[in-house]
């Protein structure tokens, strides 16, 4: 199939079509036709995207099933995907059924939530398979009015608020990484972004209003691109918008959030600003590094007095993206393999995270951590799942939350020691707020009136839970499945970057010695 | 003479028609005469759209230069008529169902038009202040339109003494430069002004004429009539004003400064960035607080006027032809949002607010989904079309070298995008606080939201050739 991946990307938005053109009324039928239709779409883009994976040669470190057409404006549309981005094209994949499945018990404007979730997953598909810098751009920003929609429509009490933060922060960072885009075309003529990987901006050093800019036009352009990804990822201080928006989120929502929509930010960093700009990621790679530092040890630190079970559970996702940051920005195999090993396994845990506080939300209506305590004596199957899934979010050894974060630690410990050191305090914080959390929530004598009759999981809600299980346990005893995948191209990402770095720093020496 | 007459066939043909229109209602029975004329006025628009868009080839001109017939005046006239079309066929049940339906109205537009057909071919100056006359005489009467209220008149005084201050300082810059150049042909001024050594009064008689024109695209500092006009004119005149008018103004001033001051871009160049930074952020920033929808749509334009004024400081032909795509798609957007802002009723009367619109989409879900993206696409979100807009003004402003009013304007597009959002948060999540508004639609206004809001997310796939004629039209004016 030569369009495998535009089949791949437009079966949810064809659904959505149909649902929005085809589902007529209000009524209990209707509703039920509506999530099964998305349950189907979602599951049957989930099974063609496993040909992807088949028909995907781990030893070719270029594009694979690359398609090419003529667009508006003399851009092209162009997809394709290599050893980086596939697995993220699979994580979504598979993370959507079980999202759609998570929403069974929906009651507001049904039709319309699913068409949002459908036209989400086309979008998130297009970004992370798109090879034109406008293509990619115009899936990235597109994804933020479904979302938008999504949380102020289903979202909680002050999902206003936490809306219009989502959608402005990260509005504001996107523009500036537009701009930059169009820098770029106008340095390069071309916005393929294979071509532009091979093309090298300038970095002799310039100033602007007294400013020495060192690295020049490179690092100009990373910051843009780094304005909009770090907003994404989101890197400290430039979260705040990220714990909002999960608290408010439904839980479908939040789950999409954590577990695809942050890798964006990562999947960027990977995609443009270390092949394309080399000479800038190494001027701004210390600071990259301490901040993901900070982040790490200040928002486990936060983290520890929450009282909101999402907001906590929020705030070390924030964490978890510092280890993934600073793996990206050692630039060596170990971190880069490891910050994508996180990501693909923090899309599970924190997605079954949020399905877990979505399991007792349903039930009690409440995320309060002071309103729980006791659960493991009526819920023993949840407490069971509950407790997997934290192990897995401290990093237990067994669970793939361990190889990501052992991964990117061993990176940076190579290039930095000391963000090493302060990055691993982070380790044994998560353990302490992830521990606390669980004990405060499951176990303890069941006092609460209230919980009293609380039922445990459904077989539903079990077979959501199944499929993040397995994943994870498998991943984390045998790591080589994502590694295998991943190593060829990360390998020529690093040798490119250093190779680079090289040829700029030979250059560069040469001036030297001409002036 | 004939082969002058030959060229301006089009505007003789309008002209004629709208004497003879204006004849046969006065002695016959006229507002009866109305509703025809409407229909009589916007068909004529169409066919000689076509006949200009399809039939016209080259470049010719007339009178000895002072009317210049090109691929860049075809492209500005045809997006004026479909769009001044557009707006009569919309705005007429809106008079209708409100007694304002005079015969003159159609006629005064017709007459504005062919300003407007004048000012975009203008080759001369004498011809720009003719053209530009024209159409200013025939907004202030529809502006004022509705003679017994009293902001209708109010809007139409204000706008008659800023625009006639305007005109002033629009032929005060006129003479100056006919005295410094002596002559008040376009190619005698660009000979005049040559290559980067322009005499100081040239140059302060070029800062005067772009004074004049700044206000007629309500650019900052010559803003303040928009809102308060926007406001008080009757909605259908208003979205009239949002469309054709602005066109002809921003071609006007490509003309102007291509044609006659070409040689001395780089001084005129640094005003339009200035002009279009202030545009962009007052447009951006003054609207948040507006909970009207009229002037909330004219802060829009004031920011719009913005963006598109990026292509123009470019200079060059890439500026120039996303300029003229800018337009194009903005006159789509804000014809499919005015019919939106027409069908706006509550019990039979007018609502502009736009608390109005909490939970609409409730009720009607279909309208308030066309809404949602005509607002994306305002703000310039993809994949909506507004979004491919201002990446090509930026991309001509980045080509241009000018990074920092490229820049400027991401910042000034994200604080714009809130009260775009807002609009779209009362529709889909706010709270019912009032009656909803009525379900009268019209299948007119129906037609024009959802086509507009069609063309939004289908101009995705291919601009319909808007981009090549641009692109034609460009290298028509800056060779």
């Amino acid at each position: 199939m030569d369009n495998l991946l535009s089949i791949v990307t437009f079966i949810p938005a064809l659904a959505a079509l149909i649902l929005a053109l085809f589902l007529r009324g209000d009524d209990a039928a209707s509703a039920r036709n509506a999530k099964w239709v998305a349950l189907i779409a979602t599951s049957i883009t989930f099974l063609v995207s496993l040909f992807i994976l088949a028909e995907f040669d781990p030893s070719n470190t270029g594009f694979q099933m690359v398609e090419e057409r003529a667009w508006l404006m003399g851009l092209t549309y162009k997809l394709g995907v290599d050893g980086i981005s596939v697995l993220f094209v699979m994580l979504t994949t598979f993370m959507m059924p079980l999202t759609i499945a998570a929403s069974w018990d929906v009651k507001t404007r049904v039709k319309e939530y699913m068409i949002a979730f459908l036209v989400l997953e086309t979008l998130m598909l297009g970004v992370f398979m798109a090879l034109d810098l406008v293509l990619f751009y115009v899936f990235f920003e597109a994804g933020l009015i479904p979302m938008f929609l999504i949380i102020g429509i289903w979202g909680g009490k002050e999902r206003i608020y936490a809306s219009f933060k989502f959608f402005l922060y990260t509005f504001l960072g996107s523009v500036l990484m537009l701009v930059a885009m169009v820098a770029m075309f106008a340095d390069a003529g071309t916005t393929d972004i294979p071509t532009l990987m091979r093309h090298s901006f300038a970095f002799d050093g310039f100033s602007i209003l007294g400013v020495q800019i060192v690295g020049g036009l490179q690092t100009l352009l990373f910051l843009a691109f780094f304005a909009s990804f770090a907003v994404k990822m989101p890197m400290w201080p430039v979260h705040t918008w990220l714990p909002d928006a999960h608290v408010q989120a439904p839980t479908a929502g939040s789950v999409v959030l954590a577990a695809i929509l942050l890798k964006m930010g990562g999947y960027g960093f990977l995609r443009f600003s270390l092949p394309m700009f080399p000479v800038g990621s190494d001027v701004i790679a210390p600071l990259v590094l301490w901040m993901s530092a900070i982040a790490i040890v200040y928002t486990s630190l936060v983290a520890l007095v929450q009282e909101d079970m999402k907001k906590l559970i929020a705030y070390s996702s924030v964490a978890h993206m510092g280890f993934v940051t600073m793996g990206i920005f050692a630039v060596n195999q170990q971190g880069v393999d490891g910050a994508i090993f996180q990501m693909i396994s923090h899309g599970f845990i924190s997605g079954a995270l949020f399905l877990c506080v979505g399991v007792i939300y349903d039930r009690m209506h409440t995320r309060e951590i002071d309103a729980y305590g006791g659960l493991v004596n009526r819920m023993p199957a949840y407490a069971l799942i509950f407790m997997f899934f934290t192990m897995a979010n401290v990093g237990l050894p067994g669970t793939s939350g361990f190889v990501g974060e052992f991964l990117t630690l061993m990176g940076i410990f190579k290039v930095n020691t000391w963000v090493a050191a302060v990055a691993a305090l982070g380790v044994i914080l998560s353990a302490g707020y992830a521990l606390w959390l669980y004990r405060r929530v499951v176990f303890g004598d069941l006092i609460k009136e209230s919980l009293k009759t609380i039922s445990d999981m459904t077989t539903r809600e079990k077979a959501i839970f199944a499929p993040l299980v397995v994943m994870t346990l498998l991943l984390g005893v045998y790591p080589s499945l994502v590694t295998d995948i991943i190593s060829p191209s990360v390998e020529a990402l690093v040798s490119n970057y250093h190779t680079a770095l090289l040829d700029a720093g030979t250059a560069a020496a040469a001036l030297a010695q001409s002036h | 003479m004939q082969a002058d007459l030959n060229t301006i066939l089009p505007e003789i043909v309008i002209s004629v028609y709208a004497m003879l229109a204006l004849l046969a209602a006065v002695y016959t029975q006229k507002d009866r005469l109305a509703g025809p004329l409407t229909y009589g006025t916007a068909g004529l628009f169409l066919v000689v759209a076509l006949w200009i868009g399809l039939g016209g080839q080259g470049t010719s001109s007339a009178f000895g230069g002072m009317f210049v017939e090109d691929a860049f005046a075809r492209f500005a006239k045809v997006t004026i008529l479909l769009s001044a079309a557009a707006v009569l066929v919309m705005g007429m049940g809106y008079l209708e169902r409100h007694k304002m339906m005079k015969f003159e109205y159609p006629l005064l537009v017709a007459l504005s038009v062919v300003g407007m057909m004048f000012m975009v071919s203008a080759g001369d100056l004498m011809a720009l202040y003719m053209g530009l006359e024209l159409q200013s005489l025939a907004l202030y009467v529809i502006a004022a339109m509705r003679r017994d209220s009293l902001r209708s008149t109010e809007a139409g005084l204000k706008y008659f003494v800023l625009g006639a201050l305007s005109s002033g300082l629009l032929l005060y810059g006129a003479s100056l430069v006919y005295g410094y150049a002596g002559t008040t042909l376009f190619s005698g001024i660009v000979a005049a002004a040559g290559d980067g050594l322009a005499p100081v009064g040239l140059l302060f008689g070029l800062v005067f004429v772009m004074a004049g024109l700044a206000f007629k695209i309500s650019a900052v500092p010559f803003h303040m009539w928009t809102p308060d006009v926007y406001e008080g004119s009757p909605t259908p005149v208003t979205a009239f004003f949002a469309t054709a008018p602005k066109v002809a103004a921003m071609a006007l001033f490509a003309r102007v400064l291509h044609d006659a001051f070409g040689g001395v871009s780089s001084d005129w160049s640094q005003v339009l960035v200035l002009l279009s930074v202030l545009s962009m952020f007052l447009g951006a920033i003054a609207a948040i607080g507006q909970t009207n929808i009229k002037r909330l749509m004219a802060y829009s334009s004031i920011a719009h006027m913005g963006y598109a004024m990026i292509g123009l400081a470019a200079g060059t032909a890439l500026g120039i032809e996303a300029m003229l795509t800018y337009m194009a798609i903005y006159v789509t957007m804000n014809i499919g949002t005015f019919a939106f802002v027409l069908s706006m009723e509550r019990d039979g009367v007018p609502v502009t607010d736009i608390n109005a619109l909490r939970m609409y989409a409730k009720v009607e879900p279909g309208k308030a989904l066309a809404l949602l993206v005509l607002l994306f696409s305002l703000a310039g979100v993809p994949p909506m079309l507004g979004f491919f807009a201002k990446l090509g003004v930026w991309q001509a402003g980045v080509d241009a070298g000018l990074f920092w009013l490229v820049t400027a304007s991401a910042v000034a597009s994200a604080i714009g995008a809130y009260y775009y959002l807002r609009i779209v948060y009362f529709m889909y999540f706010g709270e019912e606080t009032q009656g909803a508004l009525d379900e009268n639609t019209s299948p007119v206004l129906w037609t024009m939201l959802m086509g507009a809001a069609l063309i939004m997310v289908v101009g995705l796939a291919g601009l319909f050739g808007v981009d090549s004629a641009a692109a034609t039209a460009a290298a028509a004016l800056v060779n």
